[in-house]
């Protein structure tokens, strides 16, 4: 099976929950178990929540690309920001780094995408934006 | 994000449900914060039987509260998580300090 969506919406911490309630709904398309969708809806909410306080800083006026795609059990997802971008990818990706200490993060957010996802990719450029790429093998998925 | 909170000697008891994101995290630490200037509490028992979603900014938050509580030498406790909150609890190494029940 083959399926593709896109939605585009504004940089409001809000939108995280909206977020993850969209890509949990598409994704129960490929019939994935409760633990990979948990994983899912988790990873997806670690990239959105990048993309605002991280690629917008926090404005909330500024627009957060998902675009998800199934391919005979292979969900793809990639999150777009075209916000400050990151200077030191693998820095980032560390555990337990946050470039934002004073917001208490934890620092795991690349981590956890990693973890719950079978695939990631992160493309940025300094001051233009950044793309995660993600992609999980739904096991029992079509 | 709900809370409920109850007081016994030194102990705190909070009852945390709903979903625990970059979205709902800073009301929860003004929340929990606000119950720990009461420096006779000396252990925080969380609750998390009611949560339904938790992000790296939930493990952020709690984190923090653990820190404080170290810092008065107090401890924090966490109990009743369910699968998912469990898998990242143990995918973040958590319970290496943060006690569980």
């Amino acid at each position: 099976m083959y399926n593709e969506m896109e939605i585009r919406f504004l940089s409001l911490s809000g939108n995280e929950g909206f977020a993850r309630a969209v890509a949990s709904a598409f994704a129960s398309q490929t019939n994935p178990s409760i633990e990979e969708l948990s994983d899912i809806r988790t990873a997806v909410s670690e990239a959105v929540t990048n993309a605002i306080i991280h690629g917008y800083e926090q404005r909330t006026n500024e627009t957060v690309l998902m675009r998800m795609t199934i391919r005979d059990g292979i969900l793809s997802i990639e999150v777009h920001d075209d916000g400050c971008g990151i200077e030191d990818i693998d820095l980032a990706r560390k555990p337990f780094y946050t470039s934002k200490p004073e917001l208490e993060r934890s620092g795991m957010g690349f981590s956890v995408m990693e973890a719950f996802m079978d695939r990631l990719s992160v493309q940025s450029e300094y001051g233009k934006g950044t793309t995660v790429m993600m992609q999980k093998r739904i096991a029992h998925g079509i | 994000m709900e809370l409920n909170a109850q007081k016994r000697g030194s102990r705190l008891f909070v009852q945390l449900s709903g979903e625990l994101d970059h979205h709902s995290a800073e009301q929860t630490r003004i929340m929990l914060d606000t119950m720990l200037r009461d420096i006779s509490v000396r252990e925080l028992i969380l609750d998390l039987s009611g949560m339904s979603f938790m992000d790296s900014a939930g493990l952020g938050v709690i984190l923090g509260r653990f820190r404080k509580l170290s810092m008065r030498g107090g401890k924090l406790i966490v109990k009743g998580m369910n699968a998912s909150v469990d898998r990242i609890f143990r995918m973040s190494g958590i319970y290496a300090i943060v006690e569980r029940q």
